[in-house]
This record gives structure tokens, C-alpha cells and sequence, in this order.
């Protein structure tokens, strides 16, 4: 008896657990595609088109994720072959840096400007 | 034909009176009489009305399916229900920027009946810069957009709107959001002329207020009906892509948003003049540079308009042109008040509207460097790079934590000079925050750090926001506006975390078992409309609580031009939204399914309602208090 | 004087940006990666079309010879009209055409080089697409010259016509 209860935990667990990695995969999935560029599209994300191209590129990730790859690395295999454009999120290279760092020095321009000109008493 | 004849000679009118107006404008400017000379009003009355002669002929030329007319030609289909044919006229480029002109002589001809209070030079020079963007358009118009090219000879059929531009919500979607968006121009006008008159002043404030209320409202409102149409229409459950069409209609609501907030200040204070300036000034260019991005080419969006180059370089100049004009007069007629050193005290409303106005500089600096590095980093090095949803999420997303912090604290404090009140209260209310946060988020977020503290501090806005209603001495504008605004981050917030999306391959007949229900395919229907045939799936999705939902996703065949769509079957209900999207997969007779379900959808589009209706609230209280 | 700093920062920053905006309008909309990076052809293994066996990348690139690489489909339409141009090109001794044949039925494929020819010492079956993908391929057709040294050297996307053809013969020679 005893060992059938186990036996049967050990049975729901796994069950449970593999259904988990297939909707954690899916998630996973669902977020790399909504990150890549759909390349023969108008602007358009390749999760968010059913184009020749993004059904390939949709079979790719997926291959690539059961293969247990990464998501940088998919990225990354990506970017290789097709050049940076086809991900939709700027990587922090020695071409964007100045994307990625302008705002926040305007933030800090901003309050250095506030703090300087207006005069602030309590 | 003929009505092609006169639509285009009330153009040709239309800019002739423009530049009789300007001319007897600068002679007014002179006289010496205290009142507008009479003529000014007919002759802007008449330049409007040519540019409505004129649209309207345009309109006919759509309804009777005119395809001597070029636009016509390319915008339409004798197959397309009355309806779309009409909104057809401003759904393609020539036709809205006879829209454009409309709500140009519109505003200005409103402007000059109802500014009668006003100082009289203040009013002639306001006509006079808002004149230099007219004539602008009219040119723009009539030298590389015209939408009276006759073509010859007149073909039989046209080729067809994009059927997914058939929709009522993106019928009038244009029409609002050019009220906001064009209507910065008098904004930017008013400005321009108050400087040089040295008129910027309380009194100046409260008068153009008005009309910052108006456009900031109707570019909420025409944002909202665009994210509407996406969400309803385009996408696959989702309302906002960051793509540069969109981003483009954001950042002048940034300018507005935090006009709004200084004009308040600059109504009760001779307080932050300049800024003012800069932000009215901006607020138009803006739009100006949005329009010159979507319609020149040069970005590459699923929204954009036909590319011409030709186009291109006309408003970049026109937009240049009156950039240089506006730092110009600022230059040389604005002047900073020194000698009123009026203070800021650290805690007061006013130094929380420039906090608001800090954070609001930064979120626009971002969606605008966002959208316009690709060009320059690809004009200078020829490498493209996208910027897309990841880049805009991770630069915005943590700073809401301190603005809306400050939020909470901005409503609470007074005028000049406060302190916090009920601060028991407001502990409180921030600890069920947190708390309520933390088990909202425990079960559907990885990282336990941004995501709980994000929705704990929007919980406990949306708490002093709720509270607020209960004080007897609120003002009624600024307490809808900001819950407004408070359910709208909560409700942006709650939805993309507690979202669930399932995507699956079945044939009719299958049954999916899910962890929380079933996805039954019952059938397939066939059905035959005006312009298109479409097959239509019929899904009951069971879920564990015996509750049920039938679904009935479409894909249609237009036949002018033939194009396939997917049309998405949503219910919508008060608590969440049930999504569900078919579409063929090649080769056999399976279907791609995705289904999701989207809690608090209706109430992003209900909150951004509710802030427009503080705007309203606040734009007709002062009609009362005359 | 303060004033006049600022102004003429504003102006020169003003002036940078319409330069660039001018340029911007300019440039073609359509990304083609720069071949700069010269990129080795992947190394993948794929079925062969008439044997039906599996091949490696090297055994199909080993001779020491130009190779051009076409990916076509039986069902894409401007296909047809490059296939002329390509039986030209195969006759030409100094390269090896490599068929890339896309998401295609076997079949209909068939028919298709039964019909115009077959100018393609290999074809390889690219049944899911992932092998175009390897070769940085948006879609059918698209031709790629591949040298001596095993870089891929230039990328044609869409059908090829008579100026490219002679481009190709001009390369390769």
C-alpha cells in the first residue's frame, strides 16, 4: 500500500512537472517570438505574423528550446545570421550605447537644471 | 468629375483667402482700432469653409465611387458598404491632410470668435502664426498631395481599401485624433504671439487653458480608439506595440499632459514662464515631426502611409522652417521674470507638478530616442538596429515606481506651501498595498522585486485616489483624472501579468483538455457577406468552474483586393476578456488556435475614459465660475 | 552671453538633425545586410532531392570551385521566371548551382524540373524552412554566390534577372 502511494506521487509529480516545462517552454517561446522581427513583414513581430518566413523562424525557436539552448543564445544565432534588426531588443554594443544611456542623462540633466534654477526653500 | 473641379478650386480659394487674411491681419496689427477689423472674421470664416467645401466634395467623390479621381481610385471599391466609403475619404493620405486643414481653420476661426476678452494684437498675431501653418498645408496639399488628380482613362473599379481598415472604431479614429493632435496648433500659435506681446501671464494661463484641455482630450480619447481598433482588430491580444505610428501620437500627450499640469501652476504664479513656452512650442512640433516621420518613408511601420519622398522633404523643411521661427522669437522677445524671485518651497503642489513634469520630460525623451536612433544610427553607419517593446518596457517600467509615488503625494499637498496630512492614512493604505501586492503577484511573477513593488505603489495610488473622493474639499477634474490614471496603470499592470495564452493545433470535432478546462471545436460554418466570404469556427471552451464560453473566430476572404484575414472573437465582460484566434495551418486541415484570456481589458479603455472626463469636468467647470 | 551659447548649440544640433533626416529620406527602406561580414556557408547536414540520402554541408561544398546557391519552390511564381536565367547559369564551367528546393512537395517539385529543366548539380530538400534559415534566407527565391574559400560572398534576394545574371558571370569568372 505503502508503496503504491508512492509510487502514485511520484507518478502525479512528473506529470505534473512535465506539463509545467511544456507551458514554461510555451511562455518562454511566446516571449523570444514576440522579440524577433518579422523580416518580410510591415513591422511586425514574428509571434504577431503568419508569414512563410515567421513559421520558419517559429519551428527554429522551438527546435532550439527543447534543445535546450538559451534565450541569448537563440538570440544570438539570430543576430548572426540576420543582423541586429531582427531583434527587436537593442543589445548594449558600441552602437547603442547612446540609445541606452541619452535618456538617463537627460533624467539626470533634468533634475540638475530643477535643482540649479529654481530656488527651493522649506 | 465636376464635383472634382470644385473640390479642388475651393483649395485654390481656400489659399487665396488665407493670404488675403494675413494680409489684412498685419494691416489690423497697425490700426488703431481697439475691436478686430470685421473683415478678419469673414475671411477666416471663408477659409474655412472652402476647406469644408472642399472635404465634402471629397466625400461624394468616395460615395458615388468616382474613380475619375485618383485618391478614389486607390482608397476604394463600388463593393464597400456605405459606411466605410465615407471614412475611406481621411483613410489615406491626401484625404487627411484635408483633415489636417479642417481642424487648422477650425481652431483658428473658433479661436479669433472666442477670444473676445483677449488683447487685440494678442489675437491678430495668434491668427497671423497659425496662418504661416495653414499656408504651409495648403501648399504641402496642393503641390504634392493633391486628392483631385484626375486619371484618365477612368478605370471601372478601384482597388480597394484594406479590409482591415473596415472598421467603425478606426472610422473615427482619425477625425478625434487630429482634434488633439492638429489642435496643438493653436497652442503653438497662442504662444508664439503671447511672447512677442509679452503676455505670458495668469491671465494668458487661463485663457489657453481651455485649449490645451481640448486637444489634450480629444488625443486621449483618439490614442484610445486606436489602441481599440488594434487590440479589437489587428492584433493577437495586444492593444500597444511601441510602433513608431503609435509612439508618434504618445509623445505629444507627454508635452500636453505636463502643459496641463504647469499652466495650472503659471494660472495662480508667475511661475516657470519659460517652460511653458517651450512646452507649447513642443507640444506642436512634435506633431509635426510625427507627421513628417509616418508620412515621409522614412520609418517602417505597419501603419504607415504611401512613401514619397517628394512628401518627405516638404515637411521636413515646413517643419524646420518653423522650428527655427519658434526659437527665434523666443530668443529674441521672451523674457524671464528675475526680479520676481518667487520661491518654490520644497513641499508644495508646485514642486510636485515639476516632478511630474521631470518624469514626463523623461518618458517622452525615451519613446522619442527610441523611435528615432534607427535612422540616425543608420544614416551615419549604415547598420539598422530595431527598437522595439523590450527597450521601452525596461527604460519606463521602473521609473513609474517613484512616479507614482510622487503622484500620491502631489493631489495631497496645497498650493505655495504644505504639509502631509493624514499621514496614518496614507501608512496604511501603503502596507495593504504591498501586502495585497505581494500575493497578487506571488503566483505569476519570476523576479519577485520590480513587479510587486510596481503594483504595490499603484495600489496605493489607486487607494488616496479612491479616498479622495470622500473629501468634501476636492476638486472633482483633478480627483477623476488621477484615479483615472491610477486604474489605468493598475489595470495595464494586472492584465499583462495575470494574462494566460494557450496555442495549439486542432481539427474539428477535437476536444483540448487545458489546466483549467476544455477547448471543444465544434464546427465549421461558411458564410457569404458584400465583400467577402469567410469561414467561421465555432468553440465552446469549458473551464473547471462550469463556466462557458462560445467563441466564434473568423477567416475571411476579401475579394478586392484579395486578401485573407483572421478575425478574432473576443467577449468582453466586466472582469476579463475571452480571446480566441484561428488560422489556417498549410497543408492540412488543422487550425491554428490561440486562445487567451485577458482580465481588466475593458477597464484600460474605461480609465482612459475617466481622465478625459476629468478634463471635461475641468474645462466646462470655469465656463461656470464666469 | 550665457543666451547666445545656448542658442548656437541649439542651432548647430538643429542643423545635424535636419542633415540626417535629409539623408534618412534617402536611404532604401529595404534592409539588405551588408555582406561585410563575410559569413561562412553553415555547416548542416539535409536530404538529398534525387537519392533521398542524407548529406553533409562539406561533402556538398568540397570541390574547389564557385558555388551558387539557389532556393526555389515549385509553387512560387517568380521563381519560373529566374529558372531560364538559371539553366543559363549552369552552363557555365566555373561554378556548381546548388538547389535549395523550399518548403515544396516532392512532386509538384518534380514536375516542376521535368517542365523547365534542371539546372542544379544538387539539390538539397528544405522541407520546414530551417536550412534557408541557416543561410540567413528570407524566403523564396533568393541566390547566393559562395567562393573558392567557402564565404559567402554576395546575396540575391528575389528573382534573378539579366543585370544580375551578368553580375554573377562577372564575379565568378
Amino acid at each position: 500500500m505503502r508503496f503504491f502511494k508512492i509510487f502514485l506521487l511520484i507518478f502525479l509529480f512528473t506529470n505534473v512537472t512535465s506539463a509545467n516545462v511544456e507551458i514554461e517552454n510555451n511562455n518562454l517561446k511566446s516571449k523570444i517570438l514576440k522579440n524577433i522581427r518579422c523580416l518580410v513583414c510591415q513591422g511586425q513581430s514574428v509571434y504577431d505574423s503568419e508569414s512563410e518566413f515567421s513559421d520558419s523562424i517559429k519551428l527554429l525557436v522551438k527546435k532550439q528550446i527543447v534543445e535546450g539552448k538559451s534565450e541569448e543564445q537563440i538570440y544570438e544565432f539570430l543576430r548572426d545570421k540576420y543582423g541586429d534588426w531582427i531583434i527587436y531588443d537593442p543589445k548594449l554594443n558600441k552602437n547603442t550605447y547612446i540609445l541606452w544611456l541619452l535618456p538617463l542623462l537627460l533624467f539626470l540633466l533634468g533634475g540638475a537644471i530643477m535643482i540649479n534654477k529654481l530656488k527651493f526653500k522649506k | 468629375m465636376l464635383v472634382s473641379q470644385i473640390g479642388y478650386y475651393s483649395l485654390i480659394l481656400g489659399l487665396i483667402f488665407s493670404l488675403i487674411l494675413s494680409v489684412f491681419s498685419i494691416k489690423d496689427l497697425n490700426s488703431f482700432n481697439r475691436k478686430i477689423d470685421q473683415n478678419i472674421f469673414t475671411f477666416s470664416l471663408l477659409q474655412l469653409t472652402f476647406v469644408v467645401v472642399s472635404f465634402l466634395c471629397l466625400i461624394f467623390s468616395f460615395v458615388k465611387s468616382d474613380f475619375s479621381n485618383e485618391t478614389v481610385f486607390n482608397n476604394s471599391h463600388t463593393t464597400k458598404p456605405l459606411f466605410y466609403k465615407i471614412s475611406g475619404t481621411w483613410g489615406n493620405h491626401e484625404g487627411s491632410l484635408l483633415l489636417w486643414l479642417l481642424v487648422l481653420t477650425l481652431f483658428i476661426f473658433l479661436f479669433i470668435i472666442k477670444s473676445s476678452n483677449q488683447p487685440k494684437k494678442y489675437r491678430i498675431l495668434t491668427l497671423l502664426f497659425q496662418q504661416i501653418i495653414i499656408i504651409g498645408f495648403f501648399l504641402f496639399v496642393l503641390v504634392t498631395s493633391n486628392p483631385f488628380n484626375y486619371l484618365f482613362p477612368i478605370p471601372n473599379e478601384g482597388l480597394g481599401l484594406n479590409p482591415i481598415l473596415q472598421d467603425p472604431v478606426l472610422a473615427i479614429h482619425p477625425p478625434i485624433l487630429y482634434l488633439g493632435y492638429v489642435g496643438s496648433s493653436i497652442i503653438f500659435s497662442s504662444v508664439l504671439a503671447s511672447v512677442t506681446q509679452n503676455y505670458i501671464s495668469s491671465e494668458w494661463a487661463k485663457h489657453i487653458k481651455k485649449w490645451v484641455l481640448i486637444s489634450w482630450i480629444f488625443l486621449s480619447v483618439g490614442i484610445m480608439l486606436g489602441s481599440i481598433w488594434a487590440y479589437y482588430e489587428l492584433g493577437w491580444g495586444g492593444f500597444w506595440f511601441w510602433d513608431p505610428v503609435e509612439n508618434v501620437s504618445l509623445m505629444p500627450w507627454f508635452t500636453l499632459t505636463a502643459l496641463l499640469h504647469c499652466i495650472l501652476v503659471l494660472e495662480r504664479r508667475q511661475l516657470l514662464t519659460s517652460w511653458v513656452v517651450i512646452l507649447c512650442i513642443a507640444s506642436f512640433m512634435l506633431s509635426m515631426c510625427g507627421t513628417f516621420l509616418v508620412r515621409s518613408g522614412i520609418l517602417n511601420s505597419v501603419h504607415t502611409f504611401a512613401n514619397d519622398p517628394a512628401r518627405g522633404i516638404f515637411i521636413l523643411v515646413f517643419l524646420f522652417i518653423l522650428i527655427f521661427l519658434s526659437l527665434g522669437i523666443f530668443f529674441i522677445f521672451h523674457k524671464e521674470n528675475y526680479k520676481d524671485e518667487k520661491k518654490f518651497f520644497l513641499l508644495s503642489k508646485e514642486t510636485t507638478i515639476l516632478l511630474n513634469n521631470w518624469f514626463m520630460m523623461y518618458f517622452l525623451s525615451v519613446v522619442l530616442i527610441g523611435t528615432i536612433y534607427p535612422i540616425f544610427l543608420d544614416v551615419m553607419s549604415t547598420d539598422k538596429i530595431s527598437v522595439g517593446p523590450p527597450f521601452y518596457h525596461k527604460l519606463i517600467v521602473p521609473f513609474l515606481i517613484p512616479f507614482l509615488i510622487f503622484m500620491v503625494f502631489g493631489s495631497k499637498l496645497k498650493w505655495i506651501k504644505s504639509e502631509v496630512n493624514n499621514k496614518n492614512l496614507l501608512v496604511i493604505f501603503f502596507i495593504i498595498s504591498i501586502i495585497l501586492s505581494f500575493f497578487i503577484t506571488k503566483n505569476f511573477v519570476r523576479d519577485l522585486f520590480l513587479y510587486p513593488i510596481l503594483i504595490g505603489v499603484s495600489l496605493f495610488l489607486f487607494f488616496t485616489t479612491v479616498v479622495e473622493f470622500f473629501n468634501k474639499k476636492n476638486v472633482l477634474s483633478q480627483t477623476i483624472a488621477h484615479f483615472g490614471f491610477s486604474l489605468l496603470i493598475l489595470s495595464i499592470l494586472l492584465n499583462s501579468i495575470l494574462s494566460s495564452e494557450i496555442i495549439t493545433n486542432m481539427r474539428v470535432g477535437e476536444k483540448y483538455y487545458y489546466d483549467k478546462g476544455v477547448i471543444f471545436f465544434k464546427k465549421i460554418e461558411e458564410k457569404q457577406e458584400s465583400n467577402f466570404n469567410s469561414i467561421v469556427g465555432h468553440f465552446k471552451i469549458s473551464d473547471k468552474r462550469g463556466n462557458i464560453t462560445n467563441l466564434e473566430p473568423e477567416l475571411r476572404v476579401y475579394n478586392q483586393p484579395t486578401i485573407i484575414t483572421s478575425e478574432a472573437d473576443i467577449k468582453t465582460t466586466l472582469l476579463k476578456d475571452n480571446f480566441l484566434v484561428m488560422n489556417l495551418v498549410k497543408g492540412n486541415e488543422y487550425f491554428n488556435i490561440r486562445y487567451q484570456v485577458k482580465p481588466l481589458m475593458l477597464w484600460i479603455w474605461i480609465s482612459i475614459l475617466l481622465i478625459s472626463i476629468g478634463g471635461m469636468i475641468s474645462f466646462f467647470k470655469e465656463k461656470n465660475e464666469k | 552671453m550665457k543666451n547666445k551659447i545656448y542658442l548656437s548649440i541649439i542651432i548647430t544640433f538643429l542643423i545635424f538633425c535636419f542633415v540626417i533626416f535629409y539623408n534618412g529620406l534617402n536611404n532604401p527602406n529595404i534592409y539588405t545586410p551588408k555582406i561585410n561580414k563575410k559569413k561562412n556557408i553553415p555547416i548542416f547536414e539535409a536530404k538529398d532531392f534525387s537519392s533521398g540520402a542524407n548529406i553533409r554541408s562539406g561533402k556538398i561544398f568540397e570541390k574547389n570551385t564557385f558555388y551558387v546557391v539557389n532556393i526555389w519552390a515549385s509553387w512560387c511564381v517568380p521563381c519560373r521566371e529566374e529558372h531560364e536565367l538559371l539553366m543559363k547559369l549552369s552552363r557555365n564551367k566555373n561554378i556548381k548551382l546548388i538547389g535549395l528546393n523550399y518548403k515544396d512537395n516532392f512532386n509538384n517539385a518534380k514536375k516542376f524540373l521535368n517542365e523547365l529543366g534542371n539546372p542544379y548539380s544538387q539539390i538539397l530538400i528544405d522541407k520546414n524552412g530551417l536550412l534557408s534559415i541557416e543561410f540567413g534566407a528570407y524566403g523564396v527565391p533568393e541566390t547566393f554566390v559562395v567562393n573558392k574559400k567557402k564565404t559567402i560572398i554576395k546575396k540575391f534576394i528575389g528573382p534573378i534577372n539579366e543585370e544580375i545574371l551578368s553580375q554573377i558571370e562577372k564575379i565568378i569568372k
